[in-house]
């Protein structure tokens, strides 16, 4: 349900500011499936658009879709890495994604101060008044996206080796600052990616043949699942330009489903980076020419909602080809 | 034919903000600034630099590769905003 705009004197001035920011509204199916997903207990409210608690069903669900996932990236042998869900702020400022998505990122802040001005703030943060200013920018960023840590970690490793790698960056909490009612449009969520570095042609075809693979495997779960190009939410009137020439390159593919929204939604993405990453943190193959990367990244929990919106919230009545897919032979 | 002046300030743009590996004098009008080396991002702030410097407002059907892929074509455009501003 959309928000009241009004200003409502019982709340104090920093709670009137959090009901009028700008959130997502949501569609009435989204809405009624959300309600539905909360009254089973899928999904556990937190009062925050778009932060949600799992319940053990739902985090069921996307476990095993994990491993499907890491079934079908087998034979790529990729190289297993796992990172917390913060970046060091360095590599957040190196990476451009302040310039291409400053909406979307968060970072962390701690409190610097002295003991008078830790009483003060508790006693502003009690009256739900403003405490920011006790708060300091800390070295640390939330993730963007799962594969954000991996290319300073493998530049640092030195020159990228010929034929280049693939990792698999695991199913990792990421932050997109964007609240919103639709379920499927959370502010923290795990991103399923896999990562490939190397030549322009290994890369390419490295996601070409996965978008083949991801259709596939949502296919094979009763999903209708439909390819299309896309292109990010970039910032701002620079970012309609970056939009268009990602669009008009085609760098960027989504596997779309039916989610209760107008139009269907994005449950993967394929993106090809060229030598952007490369770029900003000097991944280079021996000869001195940067790699070229491209990410393909399944939306964990979208991936959930979508087989619960598909085929209704109770597991136990799903087709039983969905079902063995998933869990095997039960 | 593009006015001197105004293919001088372009130029002068695009070696503060389109990142190429060689001087801006050294490309015809019809180089391709994209096969010269200019990213997407790099295309983003010669956008802004552009509008700055000859204060006209890229619209959004103008916010596309396209028009910035040579200084011909960047020419063209600011030629055209700058038509639609300038006094009758």
């Amino acid at each position: 349900m959309p928000q009241s705009e009004r200003v409502d004197p019982a709340r104090s001035p920093i709670e009137q500011v959090d009901r009028r920011a700008a959130v997502g509204g949501a569609t009435p199916d989204q809405a009624a499936f959300r309600e539905e997903l909360l009254a089973r207990g899928l999904l556990i409210d937190s009062g925050v658009p778009g932060l949600y608690g799992r319940g053990g069903a739902f985090e069921d669900i996307r476990q095993r879709f994990d491993a499907l996932v890491s079934a079908a990236a087998a034979p790529d042998q990729p190289e297993t890495m796992r990172f917390a869900p913060l970046l060091p702020r360095r590599q957040l400022e190196a990476s451009g994604y302040l310039h291409s998505f400053p909406h979307l990122a968060g970072s962390v802040f701690a409190f610097e101060g002295r003991e008078s001005d830790a009483i003060e703030q508790h006693e502003r943060a009690s009256r739900r008044e403003d405490w920011s200013a006790f708060q300091r920018m800390t070295d640390l960023a939330l993730v963007p996206a799962a594969c954000y840590p991996v290319y300073p970690a493998l530049a640092a490793r030195g020159e990228v080796p010929s034929g280049g790698l693939v990792v698999d960056a695991g199913s990792a909490w990421v932050f997109r600052h964007e609240p919103s009612q639709d379920p499927a449009r959370m502010q923290m969520f795990h991103q399923r990616e896999l990562v490939r570095i190397g030549s322009p042609g290994e890369v390419l075809e490295w996601r070409d043949r996965w978008s083949e693979r991801g259709l596939a495997l949502l296919r094979r779960l009763g999903l209708a699942a439909e390819r299309d190009f896309a292109a990010d939410p970039f910032f701002g009137r620079s970012g309609r330009m970056l939009a268009h020439n990602q669009r008009q390159q085609e760098l960027k593919f989504e596997l779309l489903v039916p989610l209760g929204g107008i139009e269907p939604t994005a449950v993967s993405s394929f993106n090809y980076h060229r030598e952007h990453f490369a770029e900003h943190y000097g991944l280079l193959f021996a000869d001195g020419s940067p790699a070229h990367t491209a990410c393909l990244g399944f939306g964990g929990e979208r991936v959930v909602l979508a087989l619960l919106f598909t085929h209704g919230c109770e597991p136990g009545a799903w087709p039983a080809e969905v079902r063995h897919q998933l869990w095997g032979s039960v | 034919m593009l006015s001197v002046e105004r293919s001088d300030e372009i130029r002068r743009v695009i070696d503060a903000h389109a990142r190429l590996a060689v001087n801006a004098t050294t490309l015809t009008d019809e180089t391709d600034l994209f096969g010269a080396g200019m990213t997407s991002h790099a295309s983003v702030n010669v956008m802004l630099a552009l509008e700055a410097a000859f204060d006209v407002e890229f619209p959004d059907r103008m916010l596309k590769r396209s028009v910035f892929a040579s200084i011909q074509a960047i020419a063209a455009a600011i030629e055209e905003l700058q038509a639609v501003d300038a006094p009758v």
